[in-house]
């Protein structure tokens, strides 16, 4: 032993020193908001919730007198209003994925591992956080949505409708609830794959990829397959016009949702890190 | 207080762990030693639960570590492979381990300024040179001020002053009664400042010994003789168990004889001596010559490892 070494004094602790699903819950928000990445994904998804009703309520309404009648009648307010969901899915979906295999890909699964070994909480709290904060700031956008689209329809007095007529305010509502869905979704699968690219194409093949495919099949095959798909499934929470009831659509999707965390919880406590 | 029974470990058909079994104590550094891909990292995953053994059992202060309520408080681990997000700050990154045991900012920014990263604690980890990301680890590791410090690696990639500061630390907390377990495979830095070695080669136990009892054990036989009759010399002293190599016209090293033995037999023949030297290996030498069957990769990697250093 050298006998020139200085004793360096680590300072004590003694205060708080268990680990709970709440503390765990708040290291999830810390990790989350704390990556560019984050601000990015969530700043589009907001971006193109809101700005794209704003911008098809605003070419719609300037081409109200050149469009013939049938295509009038094919417009909808509501459609207009939601039109933002369809694409912010995508950065919602990319995020979701992300918040799990960024992780892996820089090794930072370890450590959360180290510090919660049950490994459980770790997962229960990333999708408790992500859901929370899509929902939270998809709520607020899909109403602004509404709103603002519905002013411009206004404005030029086409395609009026109120936040109080049948099904507007469940379709409305129904946007934030299927992108925190599609967030806890796409959350499951990347826990489930522990790979960013392969994560992402998964949720795309089942988002994109098969839903249009199904149309090759004969029509009575499409139609009793495609309204189950998660997709179909999904949008009937929001859409006036698809196939499953918002009701048994809503719970359809939760049974997906529900399935594909049920694995990803499996995999994570049985696998090696 | 480290303790690994029969444990094992295997990935698909290769066996990364081979019955190992020891125990670290508390209140020294113990140093756990092997060539590359010997086994250390996994062994220390396995302590961790990171992976599952394939067989046996290893605990941490008496628990196996997933079964701790408040596993940062019990053991502080700094892993080879990096175990941050590139896009999160060294302080973000403290913080969010801290919040899962419910640890406050202040204990955060102690460990930031004992590490020495107050000026860069804002940037993200992605632009960390390797020292600054290994102080970052040892910061991770005592967090919650942990009774068991298991560190692999810690000094790669530091500089001449973090090495030093690194040895300083590793005996400090041994020397308030914690355990410290530290993985390497430099003998040199072990021989610095480990109290007591494990050894594993290819997965298995070769030595858990102290520092001292491990160069004794593996030195002992090589002698430096010197004569001007040297090859005669060479055909009195060869025999079954007897090694004899020469570099130079006069000069021969001797293995499977004491200083004795040759004296009494060039006596005996009439073979006159210039030097007759024991020559006690060194830890590097001890250690070659235990891992010399167990080194998976026989390119000469540690020597080239240690000529690097």
């Amino acid at each position: 032993m050298s006998s020139a070494s200085a004793h360096i004094a680590v300072p004590r602790y003694s205060g708080a020193s268990r680990v709970t699903q709440a503390r765990a819950a708040l290291s999830e928000w810390t990790k989350l908001h704390s990556l560019r990445s984050t601000r990015w994904s969530v700043g589009v998804a907001t971006v193109l919730t809101i700005g794209l009703p704003l911008l098809f309520a605003t070419i719609v309404a300037s081409h109200w007198g050149h469009m013939a009648p049938r295509e009038r009648a094919d417009r909808h307010p509501l459609d207009i209003a939601l039109a933002g969901v369809n694409l912010s899915q995508l950065p919602i979906a990319v995020l979701g994925v992300l918040v799990i295999t960024g992780e892996y890909s820089t090794g930072m699964i370890r450590a959360s591992f180290t510090a919660v070994p049950k490994r459980l909480p770790v997962l229960w709290a990333k999708l408790g956080v992500y859901a929370l904060v899509t929902f939270a700031l998809m709520v607020p956008s899909v109403i602004l949505a509404f709103i603002g689209s519905q002013a411009i329809l206004r404005h030029h007095h086409i395609l009026e409708i109120s936040f109080t007529h049948p099904g507007v305010t469940r379709a409305v509502l129904g946007g934030a609830v299927y992108l925190t869905l599609i967030a806890v979704m796409a959350l499951a699968i990347g826990a489930m794959l522990r790979n960013t690219a392969g994560g992402i194409a998964t949720f795309a093949a089942i988002f994109f990829v098969i839903p249009p495919l199904l149309n090759i099949l004969p029509a009575s095959w499409n139609n009793a397959i495609s309204p189950y798909l998660p997709d179909s499934a999904g949008r009937s929470i929001f859409s006036l016009t698809h196939g499953l009831a918002p009701g048994p659509g809503f719970a359809l999707f939760c049974g997906y949702a529900a399935l594909a965390i049920a694995i990803a919880a499996v995999l994570l406590v049985r696998r090696d890190t | 207080m480290i303790e690994a029974h029969g444990l094992t470990k295997d990935y698909g058909d290769k066996r990364a762990v081979d019955d190992l079994s020891f125990t670290v104590q508390p209140g020294s550094v113990t140093g756990f030693l092997g060539p590359n891909g010997s086994g250390k990292s996994t062994t220390m995953r396995l302590i961790l639960g990171l992976d599952a053994p394939t067989n046996g059992d290893v605990r941490v202060n008496g628990k196996h570590y997933r079964d701790h309520s408040g596993p940062l408080r019990e053991v502080g681990a700094l892993l080879e492979a990096r175990s941050v997000h590139t896009g999160r700050s060294a302080y973000n990154h403290l913080l969010a381990l801290a919040q899962t045991h419910g640890i406050p900012k202040r204990r955060v920014n102690e460990l930031i300024d004992l590490v020495g990263l107050h000026e860069v604690a804002r940037k993200r980890a992605g632009q960390f040179s390797l020292g600054m990301g290994q102080r970052l680890g040892i910061a991770t590791a005592l967090l919650g001020d942990p009774s068991t410090l298991l560190l692999d690696e810690p000094v790669n990639g530091l500089d001449p002053e973090g090495i030093h500061w690194i040895r300083n630390l590793l005996k400090s907390l041994a020397a308030e009664g914690r355990t410290v377990f530290v993985s390497s495979h430099l003998m040199s830095e072990m021989a610095l400042t480990a109290d007591h070695l494990i050894v594993i080669g290819r997965g298995r136990l070769i030595a858990d010994t102290s520092v001292d009892e491990f160069v004794r054990r593996a030195s002992g036989s090589l002698v430096r003789v010197r004569s001007p009759q040297a090859t005669r010399l060479r055909e009195l002293l060869l025999g079954p168990d007897v090694t004899v190599t020469s570099s130079e016209p006069q000069l021969l090293e001797v293995t499977g004889l004491t200083p004795e033995q040759i004296g009494d037999a060039a006596a005996a023949h009439g073979v006159v001596l210039h030097e007759l030297t024991p020559l006690q290996a060194s830890l590097e030498e001890a250690f070659m010559e235990l891992t010399s069957g167990d080194v998976e990769y026989r390119a000469g990697e540690v020597a080239v490892a240690e000529a690097a250093a």
